[in-house]
């Protein structure tokens, strides 16, 4: 009998992970017959271009989004204070607002100065991923008990040298791991950046550019190399930072 | 050397209401109390991790009521030792020492020296995790003592530990005491805990210091009703003074289970409960309405054939008065540090 639900849960749980890896296969194995096109792609310095932008723009976002969410989820997991559910909803906001909105607010908000450009790029990247940084921060604090905390002061370490050598190292597993779903989170972002900064070109907004240019046959190769370029290296990051802790 | 002056803290759901205190340079003073009693609380407010709401802490003279925990040198130990895990037992020591720039031959000079007094110099290289609780304890106590502190907060030390590595580890903290001569305030809710560790003991009950005295005298002849009964000694008052035919004349009179005996002759009562232990056992009775605790030993129980229901026949060996305000020695604390 409960083999049976053994089984009826395998087959339903089966269902989404095939429906999300049968594409990325497809698409892969259906660009292998078709070589010569890639090769060409590859060799298309917009191409080429577009792939440098999106992973600095990308990588860029990232370390902003450390720099500033670290402190912030800090202050999230160890301080009370007023309108503290407020701030919270703020920082989860941008995950439910469509992103052409939010291209539209960022063009509205700082017009020219972000328009087209990679400061442009890196805004949309930035409102649209930032979260994912400021929650796992606040996660990783959190799970750090805080008598740890108080003993290192006891101990003689002032506020900064505890948050240095206790807090931090602790919550690392979990801030990194928002760290790399904020570059993953930019490096999909689309919708803002076509409304803020279609140039400098990044290579998701150089898919549909091909797409509507050119047809499914040229914006393929460029999602080829996109996909696994960005597999490649949540993987290698994921692995590397498991290997480490 | 410590003296709290009419600490006040309101901190989530515990409070510490009015705690004088005085600790002696060199003691093993225990402060024992219920849980919820806010002695955690006061721990953290003497180790400078919560600022008082109101009083003064001085620490061989000295203010320190304003003085961030870093700068105090009062080592903590919590309940849950605390280690930090993703530092070796060696670290975990030498947090302290490297923090003070200490150059490392010296730092590993202490390190080694404390490991190998409290027994854990196989364990330098362990990561805490890996460690069983009287292990982590004595690291926790190893880190604490390695920054050579005024003094020592233990916070229930022992409640995590299996009874056997509680008793050894109690002899040990007697010598340790004895070996590094530190002043300590050692927490706990366990009778037997303070009877065998201290000297002197101030029983907390809902955020109050009500008693401060020698161990033994605190315990024998407490003079504070509440902590009479937290002692779980029989309370009686008004009426029932009377019923029992004991010519006293004030408000409360305590009577220890102990003293309560089963004998041929006395007050008639009625058994209402027995609970047997290892050696010992308590007997509820009742005296014409009024419930009284007496403690008994397994023997007398099965040679008599008492249970639940038996007639028998008490007499109260001894007994004492309590009253019910705390002691003056919490003015008397404080009027001194005006002084001085």
């Amino acid at each position: 009998m409960r083999r049976d639900v053994d089984i009826i849960f395998a087959v339903l749980g089966s269902f989404l992970l095939l429906y999300i890896a049968i594409p990325i296969i497809f698409l892969i194995l259906k660009q292998c017959f078709d070589f010569e096109t890639l090769l060409q792609i590859l060799s298309d310095e917009e191409v080429l271009n577009s792939l440098k932008n999106t992973f600095l723009t990308s990588a860029i976002t990232t370390l902003i989004a450390l720099i500033f969410g670290v402190p912030l989820g800090y202050i999230l997991a160890r301080w009370d204070f007023m309108y503290k559910s407020l701030v919270q909803g703020i920082v989860d906001v941008p995950i439910v607002i469509p992103h052409s909105v939010v291209g539209i607010m960022l063009l509205v908000t700082f017009s020219n100065a972000i328009l087209d450009n990679y400061l442009g790029i890196i805004s949309a990247m930035l409102f649209v991923s930032a979260s994912f940084t400021i929650n796992s921060a606040r996660d990783g604090f959190l799970s750090v008990d805080r008598k740890l905390e108080y003993v290192a002061r006891t101990l003689g370490a002032g506020k900064l040298k505890t948050f240095l050598t206790i807090s931090l190292p602790l919550a690392l597993p979990s801030i990194v791991s928002g760290a790399i779903m904020t570059f993953a989170r930019a490096i999909s972002e689309v919708g803002a950046i076509l409304v803020v900064a279609y140039y400098p070109k990044t290579a998701q907004i150089l898919v549909i550019e091909y797409f509507q240019n050119f047809g499914l046959k040229y914006s393929m190769p460029i999602s080829v190399v996109l996909i696994l370029l960005s597999l490649t290296i949540f993987v290698t990051l994921r692995y590397v930072f498991r290997r480490l802790c | 050397m410590l003296r709290l002056c009419r600490i006040k803290k309101d901190w989530k759901e515990f409070k510490l209401r009015n705690i004088s205190l005085d600790v002696k340079s060199g003691e093993y003073f225990i402060l024992l109390g219920p849980s919820g009693s806010g002695k955690t609380l006061l721990l953290e407010v003497i180790a400078g991790i919560h600022k008082p709401d109101e009083g003064k802490i001085y620490l061989d003279g000295e203010d320190i009521t304003e003085k961030p925990p870093e700068k105090r040198n009062i080592a903590y130990v919590p309940q849950n030792y605390a280690l930090f895990p993703h530092l070796s037992v060696y670290e975990n020591i030498s947090y302290g020492l490297k923090l003070r720039k200490l150059d490392k031959k010296e730092i590993d000079e202490i390190v080694k020296n404390l490991a190998h007094s409290l027994g854990i110099s196989h364990l330098l290289h362990r990561k805490p995790i890996t460690l069983s609780g009287g292990e982590q304890q004595r690291v926790a106590i190893a880190r604490a003592l390695a920054i050579k502190p005024k003094i020592l907060l233990l916070d229930e030390p022992f409640s995590n530990l299996d009874v056997g590595t509680r008793s050894k580890l109690i002899r040990d903290m007697k010598r340790w005491h004895e070996e590094f001569k530190f002043t300590a305030i050692h927490v706990t809710h366990s009778f037997d805990e303070a009877m065998s560790l201290g000297e002197r003991v101030g029983v907390m009950i809902d955020g109050r210091i009500e008693e401060v005295g020698n161990l033994k005298e605190v315990f024998s002849t407490p003079k504070n009703v509440k902590v009479a009964e937290f002692l779980g000694y029989n309370i009686l008052y008004g009426e029932k003074i009377k019923d029992l035919k004991l010519s006293f004349d004030s408000k409360y009179v305590v009577i220890k289970p102990e003293d309560i005996s089963i004998s041929e002759d006395g007050i008639e009562a009625i058994v209402e409960h027995v609970e047997l232990l290892k050696f010992s056992a308590n007997v509820i009775l009742n005296v014409n309405g009024l419930k009284l605790k007496a403690l008994t030993t397994v023997d007398e129980i099965l040679k008599n054939n008492i249970e639940v229901g038996s007639k028998v026949f008490v007499r109260i060996r001894n007994f004492f008065t309590a009253g019910d305000s705390a002691s003056t020695f919490t003015t008397n604390v404080c009027k001194e540090s005006v002084n001085s």
